[in-house]
């Protein structure tokens, strides 16, 4: 069984009279331990699919399933007690809270769990030396650069653990080189840790790095992907 | 505790704001509790008053006086234990700005009827049998340094000239109502000086029986009844109750003021806790998407405009709880026994709930309802 499984999903949103139909019928297999670049133009649906796989939105239609759980059928409660367990989240403006260090900001995860004060500080400590940044862990966002703020807020995603990595453009507001940082350091992730991570792109180089990518366009795969890990089932 | 930093971090953002709304918020409630202490000083100032004392009146109002005759006849009536007497002066000290309560009673009987005037035989004896000597409240001894055998002089207002008495006693009042900041001296020596002998402001009445009172009240207004000064007699408890009904529109006013400025600030501690939600939605968003529930970011966001008003409310209250201990305050001699009541701290600590619930419910709210995705694309 597939680790991320979506079924004939159907979104749409109400701008104005406008009624905007993102997705009429995806279905979509991701296996678990792989890592998939979703790629297409503005507007394709990458974010929003990422948001129903989330659980952040919920499909018009069909069903979303991540490690066995309907996400698209949980309550708003539920959705939070299971997002704060399986998915970690990456954003393309890193979104670190900036009144709080990197170390404050990577254990926020934690304090959703019922781990003791010494279990949580060993493991952001193990995040923040995994992404490479133990040292600047009483730094504030504002004392690190583009590349170490992302790469704290990629050690904020996986402290918990969490079944799926999920990236919106995590190298869309950074330059070559941390880009490369931060797309190595998924790569090691992914390759090291076997974390599950999707990662929505417009970046080549950065899809370069995935083992499948999908293009998504109007809604549509409209590609086949490279590896058997993701078969996308329209 | 464990998302006890964040709160903090948060309430640290803009320290300027948070130290700034903090300030209003012990403001208020400073003003609060001192517009009421002075309405529950006027309330129990009004509740002063021996069950068996009884005081007489002019029937014509406080400013006219008693012929000093009525002593003797009233004295004479069944249930009457004792009788003494007493005239309002109104001095001003030194440059004649400072002012305390000031009047000439008749000694002996007056510190016979009034127990709670505590102070020591011999000075008691000294006061009793100097026709100038004075005897004042241990705050004006403190207030203005004066000693036992000291000269006072005081300006006369209502009597005109200097007077000078002579410090012969302090006494210590066991009833706040009574006030430790009066000067009282002989009756006969202001009787003397003002040259129109035999007059009295008002007469203080002891009587063996507090259930007799009304009876023995309707009596003394009878016996003087067509006379040319006829009486009004009342417990002390109704003399005091009519001096705090002359408050009566000042304690309203000060009731509404003290309300209103809690309403402004409640405006503003709302307004900066508004500024301060809007300002994070981005970042609620990210809790959110991190696994922090609707009902965990309405706490927080609750603790957060909880501390503002209760750090507030412990200063403000605090602060008038202690200052005016320590500065004596009384109001001018206005305010006996001025003091911030527990029940006053206790409904301060209700007007901060209640502030921390106005001010915080509508952030809260909007940060437990606010939707992700929407408040996401705004970030991205």
């Amino acid at each position: 069984m597939a680790l991320v499984e979506i079924r004939d999903v159907h979104k749409s949103f109400q701008r104005e009279e406008q009624r905007i139909d993102v997705f009429t019928g995806l279905s979509l297999d991701i296996e678990a331990g792989s890592f998939t670049a979703l790629m297409g133009p503005s507007g394709s649906g990458k974010s929003t699919l990422l948001n129903l796989i989330a659980g952040l939105d919920k499909p018009t239609r069909g069903t979303v399933r991540v490690n066995d759980a309907q996400v698209s059928a949980m309550t708003p409660g539920q959705l939070a007690a299971w997002r704060a367990r399986n998915i970690g989240f990456v954003f393309q403006s890193f979104n670190l809270l900036p009144v709080l260090t990197a170390y404050q900001n990577v254990e926020l995860p934690l304090l959703l769990t019922n781990l003791s004060g010494k279990d949580r500080d060993e493991r952001v400590k193990i995040a923040l030396d995994v992404v490479g940044l133990a040292d600047r862990a009483d730094h504030y966002p504002r004392q690190l650069s583009g590349g170490q703020e992302q790469r704290t807020a990629i050690a904020r995603a996986i402290v918990a653990d969490p079944t799926v990595m999920l990236l919106d453009e995590p190298t869309g507001q950074l330059d070559a080189k941390s880009s490369q940082e931060v797309l190595a350091l998924l790569q090691r992730l992914n390759n090291e840790f076997n974390k599950t991570i999707i990662i929505v792109t417009h970046d080549a180089h950065a899809a370069e790095r995935a083992k499948t990518t999908l293009h998504l366009e109007k809604g549509d795969l409209i590609e086949k992907p490279r590896s058997p890990a993701v078969a996308a089932v329209r | 505790m464990k998302y006890l930093r964040l709160v903090l971090a948060n309430l640290g953002r803009h320290k300027l704001r948070t130290v700034l709304t903090i300030l209003s918020v012990a403001l208020a409630l400073f003003l609060f509790a001192s517009l009421r202490s002075v309405t529950t000083t006027l309330a129990a100032t009004a509740q002063f008053g021996g069950a068996r004392r009884l005081v007489a009146l002019n029937a014509t109002g406080l400013v006219f006086p008693l012929p000093l005759s009525y002593a003797n006849r009233i004295k004479g009536m069944s249930g009457v234990t004792g009788v003494s007497w007493a005239n309002w002066f109104g001095g001003r000290y030194g440059d004649g700005n400072t002012f305390f309560a000031n009047f000439a009673v008749d000694p002996e009987s007056y510190l016979a009827i009034y127990p709670e005037i505590v102070l020591p035989d011999s000075e008691r004896k000294a006061f009793i049998q100097d026709r100038t000597g004075a005897l004042i409240g241990k705050r004006l001894i403190s207030r203005y340094g004066w000693k036992l055998g000291q000269n006072v002089t005081l300006q006369g207002t209502i009597f005109p000239g200097a007077w000078t008495f002579t410090i012969r006693g302090v006494y210590t009042p066991t009833d706040p109502a009574i006030g430790d900041d009066v000067l009282i001296f002989h009756h006969d020596y202001f009787d003397e000086r003002i040259g129109r002998a035999g007059i009295a402001g008002w007469y203080i009445v002891e009587i063996d029986d507090a259930s007799k009172a009304p009876m023995i009240a309707k009596s003394i207004d009878d016996m003087f009844r067509n006379s040319s000064s006829p009486t009004k007699t009342g417990t002390e408890r109704e003399f005091q109750a009519s001096f705090a009904t002359m408050w009566g529109n000042v304690s309203f006013l000060m009731s509404t003021i003290g309300l209103a400025v809690v309403f402004a600030i409640l405006l503003v501690t709302a307004n900066a806790m508004m500024m301060s939600a809007r300002e994070r939605t981005g970042e609620i968003a990210v809790l959110k998407t991190i696994g922090f529930s609707d009902r965990l970011l309405f706490a927080l966001t609750m603790v957060e405009a909880g501390a503002l008003a209760l750090i507030g409310a412990a200063l403000g209250l605090g602060a008038a709880k202690i200052l005016y201990p320590a500065i004596n305050f009384n109001g001018a001699g206005f305010l006996p026994g001025f003091k911030v009541a527990t029940s006053t701290l206790v409904i301060g600590a209700l007007v901060a709930l209640g502030l921390m619930l106005a001010s915080g419910l509508v952030p809260a709210i909007r940060a437990a309802r606010l939707p992700v995705v929407q408040a996401l694309r705004k970030v991205e």
